[in-house]
């Protein structure tokens, strides 16, 4: 799919965190009761997850499941497949009153990796990002400055933060100013 | 004369000389000075002169408490006035000059002022400068502006070249000021198990402890205060934060710290200010307390200072403000003053103490080291301009008679300890007057309360009015307990050390020296150096019905520089309260305000600046726009092309160019920007009826309907296309400022009014990129990219259809914004661009000229098209502007239509919309007039209509406008004057909106 264009053509910044605009992330953002048998059932079936409990991520190999709301999730998939997988979900749960959209071209994903990614998403968020607070397995739909956005922590040094694309120009700008090199805190790590 | 004396200043660092420069001399200090110590111990006493008598003033306080000692500080476009002398660590490099002079510091025009300071008195300005009123403006203010005032404003031109940054950070207990009360409060509350962050502002921890002396637990202060450190250091669970100032508490917990990173080392790089946004589940605040001056004539003369900030200079950065030192007390704390300065070498003529019987124990050892004390005594005046030269004393019962003139270079002075309320008060919590202390102290009972109705803030150590060490360390160490407690950590030690000092006299409230000062001392007793009030002036205040502190204060403008009264206030409102004859909790405090003490701007405005000041949202084929010439326009967030002039055009031309362009041959416009929001459920299409004014649940799938949408009051709010999708599903066009806001409105009316509704929603315009193609051979070049059938049969008008072209998956919307052939195509957002550039090379042949936002509106407005934010403001219904048709009658309800039967909604003199046309061919004023007979009651001359859209239209190559008119639709050909600008008018024809094929012949093919 040479015509893919990121918003951001995979810009990347090095600094108390390395900051990288991921390739496409295949989104669905499926609206519905989560605690409907035929939604958690189809959702399963076709993700091999589980519906993650309030604030929380799940994940299986390359699929995974973001809690959104009480009555919103986004399922993560591989980006190529994305349509088809929304397509084959919105059919599952067609008896169910539930809303299937594949939003995989709407958002734009970076990759924080370091020691610090904590520390560099406290500048930005309103969240407590306190190790014990906040976890893998945790998701927070906050905000970052002034957009909204969300992230969760894969492992102790990998964070995936997302936003819209049309800001994700500003978003990059914000993670690279708050992962200045002479701006640590250390308000998590002495 | 100041000077560095060769023993003690535990805070500097002799082998660190820094040089720095005091307008523009070059002088030495250490490193662990504060300006102000550097400049005393080069004997710079004078450092400012006043804000409105210029007279010349020194420093009297030693922490963020100084009133006086202001700067300017930096250079160019690190230039801040008003920086305080006493908080400004000293750097190599540093400088720094003096304020509110004219030619200089110390010759100084604008003293003229103090010498007509018996006509500058309280209230002057008010009642002098009120008539005539037109003087105030060009005369009075100027002048005012000119002679009054501190520190200059930055040059407009200069950036800051500094940055900085927010920390949210999360805690149990938040601890402010790491003095003693504040470490043992951080040390019970860790120890117990709750997360702590302790801030202190200052770049050291201890507090006056160690200038105070006595013992911890045996220890000398400093030392227990390094022990304290080092275990709170160990403790996971706690962290200290130094120069971070708690600058305010807020609702539920939420409290501002100002850490100042690099102002003590500004060629450091990284952010300069942090902005500290903490959430606290309880706060302890351990800002200790502030002495009082008294007020005896002549109190501010350079040379006279608090007895504590004196005890400061000398044990902390060795510096003796005086070779002979007057001390002037009413209290025992004073007494360590002048033992401190008698040990380090220095003279103390005498200690005046304006109590009838003296003090305790420091009084004998004073004694004892041979120093001279007078009791019931009085400092009558201070003598001397820019220094002191003499104190005379008197008898405090008196009336000023001087009985001897003390020679001396220097005064120390103590009317007792305040202790800082300002952050328990910030939220709500109130005080209580200790008669005993003369002091306000915060009332438990009464403390600021949080969600829960729980009190949230507790004072410890001098801020909860204990001034004995030992009283200090055990009300720290029941503070940090009590709030450890409340955040559910229980374990631990919470034992308090015990502090050992001497037991010390009651003091006796002074609030004016001698208690019978005439007139002629009262106006030399200053309560507030900033601003210059003194005694005299609350005193008038109070004559001339100023009874109410808040009052009093606005009229003497006491307490409201940029110190905030923070020595003045007691002494003043103690004032003004016996002027009133009333006790001092009667006239009560003003109220206390964040910040604690004044924060940068860029601290506030964080990490926005420059690039990231605001997010600017970007759609797919932003960058093409950009390397293509776009002249940008501002759409909510958004920046969209307004037009792509070409080398040698006007963005005019390029707006008339695209116009014809898309008209004659082929247009390509990129409509991204518009919100996309997906709405399905088996009640959408019933929600949809209600949301719009027309009928949306009878539109077939396949097909697409115009809709309007209006506000509960009936205002239109917005407008855009509707397509069915299939039976459950339609998507939403909105405006492009609309999309997030329709979103909400949609949301809200479903979770809150139909709450059973079967409807879900999804806002997906970022998801997709849209183009337009548009004009007489847009349809060849969709054919040119094929993949899809788009022929006038197999897609008609105001149809869709899911496709491919050019092999990229696309539904293309046959709908027109300009009355020409036209297709919106939505594609995924990451293949916008690629779709775009294939339609720019395909259009090659047809000449496809991109267009902007501009000739969009000149082709909407040639069909008569309204816009949402032209045509509407917020006040206009869709039947003002003709839009009845998309107005369902059959329905029984919509968002808006009971608001619409309102008299005023169905009022026949509503204007309505029209189009006109000038009779000379010229293009209306944006916003004119329709001016209409004879004036209202003010003059002002009547109106009949207004201008809502008015371009030059290259089409019919003359002006068109749109617009509101009374009676409009039925005055068609009827010729009106509108505004042009001055007193000059226009005549304009009233015609049909629709300008350009009104048949719609040109988008039907």
């Amino acid at each position: 799919m040479s015509d893919v264009q990121l918003a951001l053509d995979g810009a990347a910044f090095d600094g108390l965190v390395q900051i990288e605009e991921l390739a496409g992330q295949g989104m669905i953002t499926l609206r519905g009761d989560l605690a409907d048998d035929t939604i958690r059932a189809s959702v399963n079936g076709l993700f091999g997850i589980d519906i993650p409990a309030q604030r929380g991520t799940a994940f299986a190999g390359d699929t995974g499941a973001l809690w959104m709301s009480p009555d919103e999730m986004l399922l993560l998939c591989p980006y190529e497949g994305a349509r088809a997988m929304a397509d084959e979900l919105a059919e599952k749960v067609k008896d169910a009153h539930a809303l299937v959209v594949n939003v995989s071209d709407a958002r734009t994903v970076f990759r924080l990796k370091g020691s610090m990614l904590r520390e560099v998403i406290a500048k930005l968020a309103p969240a407590d990002m306190s190790p014990g607070v906040f976890e893998p397995g945790e998701l927070r739909r906050t905000r970052l400055a002034q957009v909204a956005a969300a992230f969760w922590m894969d492992d102790a040094r990998n964070a995936r933060v997302v936003c819209f694309r049309s800001v994700a120009g500003y978003v990059f700008g914000l993670l690279s100013t708050s992962a200045d090199d002479a701006s640590a805190v250390n308000h998590f790590t002495r | 004369m100041s000077t560095r004396v060769q023993t003690q200043g535990r805070l500097i660092n002799r082998d660190r000389p820094v040089s720095f420069k005091f307008n523009g001399t070059l002088l030495n200090g250490y490193l662990g000075d504060t300006l102000a110590s550097a400049l005393l111990a080069n004997d710079q006493m004078l450092m400012g002169r006043s804000f409105k008598y210029h007279r010349p003033r020194g420093v009297v306080a030693s922490g963020s408490e100084e009133p006086n000692a202001l700067v300017g500080l930096g250079e160019g476009d690190r230039f801040e006035p008003n920086q305080r002398a006493t908080t400004t660590e000293l750097f190599h490099g540093l400088t720094a000059t003096s304020q509110n002079h004219w030619p200089s510091l110390n010759y100084d025009v604008g003293i003229v002022n103090n010498t007509l300071s018996r006509f500058l008195s309280a209230g002057f300005y008010y009642k002098m400068f009120i008539h005539p009123r037109p003087f105030w403006k060009h005369i009075y203010e100027p002048f005012i502006r000119h002679s009054a005032g501190l520190g200059k404003a930055p040059d407009s031109e200069s950036r800051d070249a500094d940055r900085y940054e927010h920390f949210y950070a999360f805690t149990d207990v938040l601890v402010i000021g790491g003095g003693v009360a504040g470490l043992q409060s951080a040390l019970t509350a860790a120890r117990a198990g709750a997360k702590v962050l302790l801030l202190e502002q200052t770049a050291h921890l201890g507090g006056r402890a160690p200038v105070d002396g006595g013992t911890i637990d045996g220890m000398d202060p400093d030392a227990w205060v390094a022990k304290a450190c080092e275990e709170l250091d160990a403790l996971p669970n706690a962290q200290i934060r130094t120069r971070t100032m708690g600058a305010g508490v807020y609702d539920h917990g939420y409290v501002l710290g100002y850490e100042r990173l690099t102002d003590h080392a500004p060629e450091a790089s990284g952010p300069r200010h942090r902005l500290w946004r903490i959430r606290a589940a309880q706060i302890i605040t351990a800002t200790g307390a502030i002495e009082r001056p008294l007020s005896f004539a002549g109190n501010d003369i350079p040379g006279v200072m608090l007895a504590s900030a004196m005890r400061d200079y000398l044990v902390n950065f060795g510096v003796s403000p005086g070779d002979r030192t007057v001390v002037v007390t009413n209290n025992d704390d004073a007494y360590r003053t002048a033992i401190a300065l008698v040990q380090a070498g220095l003279k103390v003529p005498a200690i005046l103490d304006a109590r009838p019987n003296g003090g305790g124990a420091l009084m004998d050892d004073a004694k004892a080291l041979g120093i001279r004390v007078e009791t019931g005594a009085a400092a009558v005046k201070v003598k001397g301009a820019k220094r002191v030269h003499s104190v005379c004393r008197g008898v405090q019962a008196g009336d000023g008679e001087v009985l001897e003139e003390i020679f001396c270079d220097a005064v120390a002075m103590s009317g007792g300890w305040s202790p800082v309320v300002h952050l328990w008060s910030h939220c709500g919590g109130k005080l209580f007057w200790d008669e005993g202390q003369a002091a306000f102290r915060p009332d438990h009972a009464r403390a600021p309360t949080s969600h829960d109705g729980a009190p949230f803030v507790i004072t410890a150590g001098s801020a909860d009015g204990e001034m004995h060490l030992n009283a200090v360390l055990q009300n720290a160490a029941n503070a940090g307990k009590t709030a450890a407690s409340a955040v559910g950590a229980a374990k631990g030690d919470a034992a308090a050390p015990s502090g050992d000092a001497p037991d010390e006299a009651p003091l006796v409230p002074v609030w004016m020296m001698p208690q019978g000062a005439p007139r002629k001392l009262r106006t030399k007793s200053w309560l507030d150096y900033q601003n210059d009030v003194k005694v005299s002036d609350v005193q008038l205040a109070a004559q001339e019905g100023f009874e109410s502190v808040e009052h009093a204060k606005r009229y003497t403008t006491l307490g409201m520089a940029t110190d905030q009264g923070k020595l003045s206030n007691i002494n003043g409102l103690a004032t003004l309260s016996h002027a009133l004859n009333e006790d001092i909790p009667q006239v009560g405090t003003t109220t206390f305000r964040p910040p604690y003490t004044p924060i940068s701007f860029g601290a506030i405005a964080g990490e926005a600046r420059g690039e990231i000041f605001q997010p600017i949202r970007k759609t797919p084929m932003h960058d093409w726009h950009d390397s293509n010439g776009a002249h940008w326009e501002p759409v909510g967030h958004w920046r969209r092309p307004y037009a792509y002039p070409q080398p040698g055009e006007t963005v005019e031309d390029a707006v008339q160019r695209e116009v014809l362009a898309t008209r004659n041959s082929l247009g390509l416009l990129d409509a991204s920007t518009l919100g996309k929001i997906i709405v399905k459920g088996p009640d959408a299409g019933r929600f949809l009826d209600m949301l719009y004014t027309n009928m949306m649940s009878t539109l077939k799938p396949g097909r697409c309907r115009y809709g309007l949408m209006c506000t509960e009051n009936g205002f239109l709010s917005d407008d855009g296309v509707v397509a069915r999708i299939d039976e459950d599903t339609f998507l939403c066009h909105t405006t492009t400022g609309g999309a997030e806001s329709v979103h909400a409105h949609m949301e809200e009316w479903l979770q809150t009014e139909w709450w059973d509704w079967k409807v879900w929603t999804v806002n997906a315009t970022e998801q997709y990129a849209q183009i337009a193609v548009v004009g007489p051979n847009a349809r060849k070049l969709l054919e040119k990219l094929g993949g899809m059938d788009v022929s006038q049969d197999a897609l008609t008008f105001m149809g869709w259809a899911d496709g491919a072209l050019a092999g990229l998956s696309v539904r293309v919307h046959r709908i027109s914004f300009s009355g020409e052939l036209s297709f919106e195509i939505a594609v995924a957002a990451n293949l916008g661009r690629a779709l775009w550039d294939k339609l720019v090379e395909a259009g090659q042949q047809w000449n496809i000229t991109p267009y902007g936002t501009e000739a969009l509106h000149i082709l909407r407005a040639e069909k008569g098209f309204i816009m949402i934010g032209d045509e509407t403001d917020g006040t206009v219904i869709p039947q003002d502007l003709g839009l009845d048709w998309a107005i369902s009658k059959k329905k029984t309800d919509y968002i808006g239509k009971r608001a619409q039967q309102r008299s005023h909604m169905v009022d026949p003199k509503r204007w309505k919309l029209v189009g006109l046309e000038t009779l000379d061919g010229s293009t209306l004023k944006d916003g004119a007039h329709a001016i209409a007979d004879a004036s209202n009651e003010n003059g002002q001359r009547n109106t009949q209509g207004r201008v809502t859209s008015t371009y030059r239209s290259p089409t019919l190559n003359k002006g068109i406008a749109m617009g509101l008119v009374l009676n409009g639709p039925d005055r068609m050909g009827e010729v009106i004057e509108l505004t042009a600008g001055g007193d000059d008018t226009v005549k304009a024809k009233i015609v049909n909106p629709v300008f350009f094929d009104p048949e719609g012949a040109k988008q039907n093919v």
